[in-house]
């Protein structure tokens, strides 16, 4: 048994010491996330991010969206009739970082995809008390009037690939063609877009055909934020239940 | 050594000024070039004062009068932003629908400042003077601690502008991107030398209970910033970043980084503050000697495993959402045995109270933290939690521990050394320490009620359902009933700022000399009055 005092008088044991004693915990903890199985649910559907999706999600957050609303409904009865089934963990498996958010000023948006039209969202961007009049949320009128910078975008796509994100060769190559192509509809490129990534909705998002907007891309990134997993084919129990 | 470290600093200068003019995005070019503009300033500073850096006689004091005048300044900034934002929420028309002015921008802004630039200062500030103190030896590394000092500074100028121009890795109280973290991980890799460098020059044998806390804070917060942070830059000349970490690793490695930055960064560190201007300030020796090795080790083994509890009932995995539960409870023990240990300090010196205004600050700033720490534990419950999570009552959580603990202590701390470091005889104004204690504590409890109210009403009203079984509320509802009590929130937090600003002006009329002709209040013996003279 080593005596208090030892610690007290040799600062290199000390700080070894402290560092073995706060490393524990985070291990114990951190760690298994990484090997067991059963941490991210085995589902149908998901996909990496469109480059479309992928910048709006680098505008949701430059602005700070998730310091008011949550991506991450949980199992309580409530949470359920209001926003949906409960969020599973396979849902952000592709978000570096992940959104769920820790307080709700706003509401949840893990599945706010498809609840509103895009006009309401223009709108809502524009002046969000013209629409919800006891909303506190600030406006965001500049980001239909500011060009979507997505001159690097194929770099993004290739970095989330180094950090684990599935993104292919033919992805990265195509990925400003891809992106141009979802808010044009009538565009050739649309079928490939489609195969590459499935269940991309394609349409120019902010009704305005003129320029791919910074709202455009916001846009889509909601309008599909909860609409990915297939949860007809989807088990909760068994090797999902955890 | 000296033609060294102007090389290194030249060798800094030319590949930040290149990176400025190389930069694909604006902002990176503006961070470089600050980056850059900091090393020709070092090297400046660095020739014109190279002979009293390398024969300094006695302690380094400079750099704790610097390090209180900037945690006065961060310390007011970040109040008042605090104080814009809480106005926001109550009426949001103040968000101009700017860019730069949004909420989102700006509550990064004021957590950093609060957070980083407060509450770093003070730890930086009173860790070189308490380590200097304790091992009656200077500061070791010559330049280090400036370097240190400044590039801190840096760090929180470029963190700060870059919210503001929408830089940000949304990650809660580590927002920074990848080169801000690279920086800050340089200059805490040079404090903890220079902490280190100090404690192997000590004349005393034993190493003294407030610099275990400082270690524990320096190298756990190391190990945390650095592995939460990991990151893979877009682009080396670009400011966006993507961290390695995704969905459910990522929220859990998040958590552990932030409720440990808690932990560490605004506990154990402020607990070193605690060890060593409470019993200086009460003229006692620590309680129990016993008590702190039993309240060190078992404090930061526990506080480690408590993060998952900010993430209960989401798809983080149930073992790991009651495993940060049950270590959560037992937290709450070392938490009430550290703050006994500082309160019971004041043992057979209970009537300073009356008398010491500052000593009133520091034992109130316990019995806040005895508070939270209770409350921590409570909301940790999963049951508790379902109610709370989301809600401003985590808000309130957060600011009795924040302004009641962590402020106060600093508070007495800043109150303290001023009046030493400055060579005054004592603060200017014992009556102003008594106008900004009432002034901050009213501004507290209207604050932490305001968000009990407002946190279980809104959690209450999420879950209510009518007669027929249907929700009760929609959500703008539940919005629309916070607004009395984000009115009553802003004004508590008026209340702080200008308690902060009280005590900037009393420190600034004490650094210049000034002495404020006051009577004594009665029982003041000339001992409290003046009892940082004698230190």
């Amino acid at each position: 048994m080593i005596k208090h005092a030892t610690l007290e008088k040799n600062s290199i044991l000390l700080t070894v010491l402290i560092l073995v004693v706060v490393s524990i915990g985070g291990i114990v903890e951190l760690a298994p996330l990484f090997y067991l199985e059963s941490t991210i649910e085995k589902v149908e559907g998901m996909r990496p991010y469109t480059p479309l999706e992928l910048s709006g999600r680098g505008v949701y957050i430059r602005e700070g969206c998730y310091n008011c609303h949550s991506q991450m409904i949980r199992p309580l009865r409530d949470e359920a009739e209001r926003y949906g089934h409960y969020s599973l963990a396979a849902e952000s498996m592709y978000d570096h970082p992940f959104q769920w958010g820790s307080k709700r000023t706003g509401p949840d948006l893990a599945r706010v995809g498809g609840r509103y039209s895009d006009e309401w969202h223009t709108a809502h961007m524009q002046d969000p008390r013209a629409l919800v009049p006891d909303s506190v949320m600030p406006g965001y009128p500049f980001l239909a009037k500011t060009p979507l910078d997505g001159s690097d975008i194929a770099a993004h796509l290739k970095s989330n690939r180094i950090v684990g994100v599935p993104y292919t060769d033919a992805m990265i190559a195509n990925a400003a063609s891809d992106l141009a192509a979802q808010v044009d509809p009538d565009g050739d490129e649309m079928e490939a877009l489609l195969a590459r990534y499935p269940k991309a909705q394609v349409r120019d998002f902010d009704g305005n055909p003129e320029m791919i907007s910074e709202l455009d891309a916001l846009i889509a990134y909601m309008q599909m934020l909860g609409t990915l997993v297939d949860f007809g084919s989807y088990k909760a129990e068994g090797a999902n239940l955890r | 050594m000296h033609i060294l470290s102007v090389l290194l600093l030249a060798l800094g200068a030319v590949a930040t000024l290149s990176l400025a003019l190389q930069a694909s995005d604006g902002v990176m070019s503006f961070h470089a070039g600050l980056m850059g503009l900091f090393f020709i300033a070092g090297i400046a500073l660095l020739h014109r004062r190279r002979r009293n850096w390398a024969g300094g006689e006695g302690y380094e004091d400079g750099i704790i009068r610097a390090g209180a005048i900037a945690s006065t300044f961060w310390g007011v900034v970040g109040f008042l932003v605090g104080l814009v934002i809480a106005l926001q929420l109550a009426f949001p028309v103040l968000n101009f629908d700017l860019p730069w002015t949004n909420f989102g921008r700006l509550r990064p802004l004021h957590t950093s400042a609060v957070v980083f630039a407060f509450g770093g200062n003070v730890l930086m500030m009173t860790s070189f003077h308490v380590v200097q103190r304790t091992c009656q030896a200077r500061l070791a590394g010559g330049w280090a601690p400036w370097f240190v000092f400044w590039g801190y500074q840096l760090f929180i100028v470029m963190a700060a502008t870059g919210y503001v121009l929408g830089v940000t890795q949304s990650k809660e109280y580590a927002e920074p991107e990848w080169y801000v973290d690279l920086w800050l991980t340089l200059v805490w890799v040079v404090y903890l030398l220079v902490f280190l460098g100090t404690l192997w020059k000590r004349r005393e044998p034993h190493i003294y209970v407030a610099n275990w806390f400082y270690l524990a804070f320096i190298v756990t917060v190391a190990m945390l910033h650095i592995i939460n942070n990991l990151a893979v830059p877009v682009s080396w000349t670009g400011t966006r970043s993507y961290v390695v970490w995704a969905g459910v690793q990522d929220a859990l490695t998040q958590w552990w980084y932030g409720h440990n930055a808690v932990g560490f960064f605004l506990t154990a560190g402020f607990l070193a503050i605690m060890y060593y201007y409470v019993p200086k300030r009460a003229e006692r020796p620590i309680y129990s000697y016993r008590l702190s090795i039993v309240h060190f080790w078992s404090l930061i083994f526990l506080y480690i495993w408590a993060g998952p509890h900010h993430l209960h009932y989401t798809a983080l995995p149930e073992w790991s959402q009651t495993l940060g539960m049950t270590f959560s409870i037992m937290l709450w023990m070392p938490s009430w045995g550290g703050m006994v240990n500082g309160l019971m300090t004041l043992s057979g010196a209970w009537d300073k109270l009356r008398t010491d205004p500052v000593l009133r600050m520091m034992v109130v700033s316990l019995a806040f933290y005895g508070m939270s720490t209770f409350e921590g534990p409570l909301m940790a419950i999963k049951e508790v939690n379902a109610l709370s999570h989301y809600t401003d009552w985590t808000i309130g959580h957060v600011h009795s521990g924040a302004l009641g603990w962590v402020a106060f202590v600093s508070f007495g701390a800043l109150y303290h050394i001023v009046p030493i470091m400055w060579g005054r005889q004592r603060l200017y104004s014992m009556v102003l320490v008594n106008v900004h204690f009432w002034i901050a504590t009213l501004g507290i409890v209207l604050y932490i009620t305001a968000m009990w109210v407002s946190g279980i009403l809104q959690g209450l009203m999420w879950r209510a359902y009518d007669h027929l079984g249907f929700l009760e509320y929609s959500f703008v509802e539940t919005v629309a009933a916070m607004h009395p009590f984000y009115v009553i929130r802003a004004l508590g937090g008026l209340l702080f700022v200008i308690g902060s600003l009280i005590m900037a002006y009393n420190l600034w009329r004490t650094m210049r000399g000034d002495l404020r002709i006051e009577a004594a209040p009665a029982g003041t013996t000339a001992s409290t009055v003046a009892v940082g003279a004698a230190s």
